[in-house]
């Protein structure tokens, strides 16, 4: 394990990046491809390379298992939440046109926080699925020996 | 894409029939794999190539999706299932031929249904009248989106993302029920030491 400096290297190289594009995926959404499905599982694919480099308990240490599973409730309670607040502002449940001072500029609001809870619990729900798999490995293998 | 001159259209055309054809010998090459490692990575490689046909068609966000869950991230969970189950796949039971003529059936079914749909790309297509020009040209305006694709997933059709949301959520519910709550099965002597990880 000590062998691979090279996979290491540019795995510290390349991670920031991934994020950063996860990121832009999120946030350029309205105006090219992408939006929250997309930047979810690209975060969490940032994650989940960092595991595959330098093992799934530093991974663990990173983004923690407890912390993944609460944001996997976050992220739906969060799309929700708009719902329900779009419902106190006097409007239906998911009507955006509420939410800001003119229509336009209530959709991006709107739009802004359904995505942001659609990246969370993507980002988060393929994290943890990928941390019970590699952690029963893990498991299996200790059992093994 | 779609409006560009005749030898372009062509070129478009030669393009999905060549990615295709690769798709169709990356799905034979999976049905005689044995070895399981190699049709995880066929399959990843299916999935790369359906992403390039999904740009060819224009979806380039179905393509984005594509290229991250299908190839990516499936592919790295598919590693981690056969590393525990063993990477060869054992012989079958059955013949196939039974298998073989029920596939066979209904695929000639679906290709007999295709030819009741309307031309590929065609204007006049029922889907391309309901409400597909409101959302082209009302959706900037009203929700101030360019990005039509985001417009409908987010604003238009906002109820049927947030049911996706929870699909994903549920999704990962199930997981951690199937596999998440193993320590309660293992032995008192063993529980101790592996806890500390």
């Amino acid at each position: 394990m000590r062998l691979d400096i090279i996979l290491r290297v540019l795995a510290k190289l390349l991670i920031p990046f991934a994020l950063v594009f996860g990121l832009y995926v999120q946030f350029h959404g309205d105006y090219g491809p992408g939006g929250g499905f997309q930047a979810g599982v690209i975060v969490a694919a940032a994650v989940i390379f960092y595991a595959l480099i330098y093992g799934l308990p530093a991974a663990r240490r990173v983004v923690p298992t407890e912390v993944v599973q609460t944001l996997m409730a976050v992220g739906v309670l969060l799309y929700s939440g708009v719902g329900i607040a779009s419902i106190l502002l006097g409007g239906n449940y998911l009507d955006y046109f509420v939410l800001g001072a003119d229509p336009v500029s209530g959709q991006h609001r709107g739009i802004f926080w359904v995505e942001m809870g659609v990246l969370i619990t993507v980002a988060s729900v393929m994290l943890k699925i990928f941390y019970v798999f590699a952690g029963r490995r893990r498991d299996a293998e200790e059992t093994e020996e | 894409m779609a409006t560009g001159s005749r030898s372009e259209i062509i070129l478009e055309e030669l393009t999905a029939v060549v990615l295709l054809t690769l798709m169709g010998a990356a799905a034979i090459g999976m049905a005689r794999q044995r070895n399981l490692y190699g049709v995880v990575l066929l399959s990843g490689i299916y999935s790369f190539l359906m992403a390039t046909v999904m740009v060819v068609l224009d979806a380039v966000d179905v393509a984005m999706t594509e290229a991250a869950v299908g190839a990516g991230i499936s592919t790295v969970l598919l590693f981690g299932a056969i590393h525990l189950t063993g990477g060869t796949e054992s012989k079958p039971i059955h013949r196939p031929w039974l298998p073989l003529l029920v596939v066979a059936a209904t695929g000639a079914m679906l290709v007999y249904g295709t030819l009741g749909l309307p031309a590929f790309s065609d204007p006049g297509a029922p889907i391309h009248q309901h409400v597909a020009p409101r959302y082209l040209t009302e959706g900037p305006v009203k929700t101030g989106v360019p990005n039509v694709v985001t417009a409908v997933l987010a604003s238009y059709r906002g109820f049927d993302t947030l049911g996706e949301t929870f699909v994903v959520f549920t999704a990962g519910i199930g997981v951690i029920a199937l596999l998440g709550r193993r320590r309660p099965r293992r032995p008192i002597d063993k529980a101790g030491e592996e806890n500390k990880e």
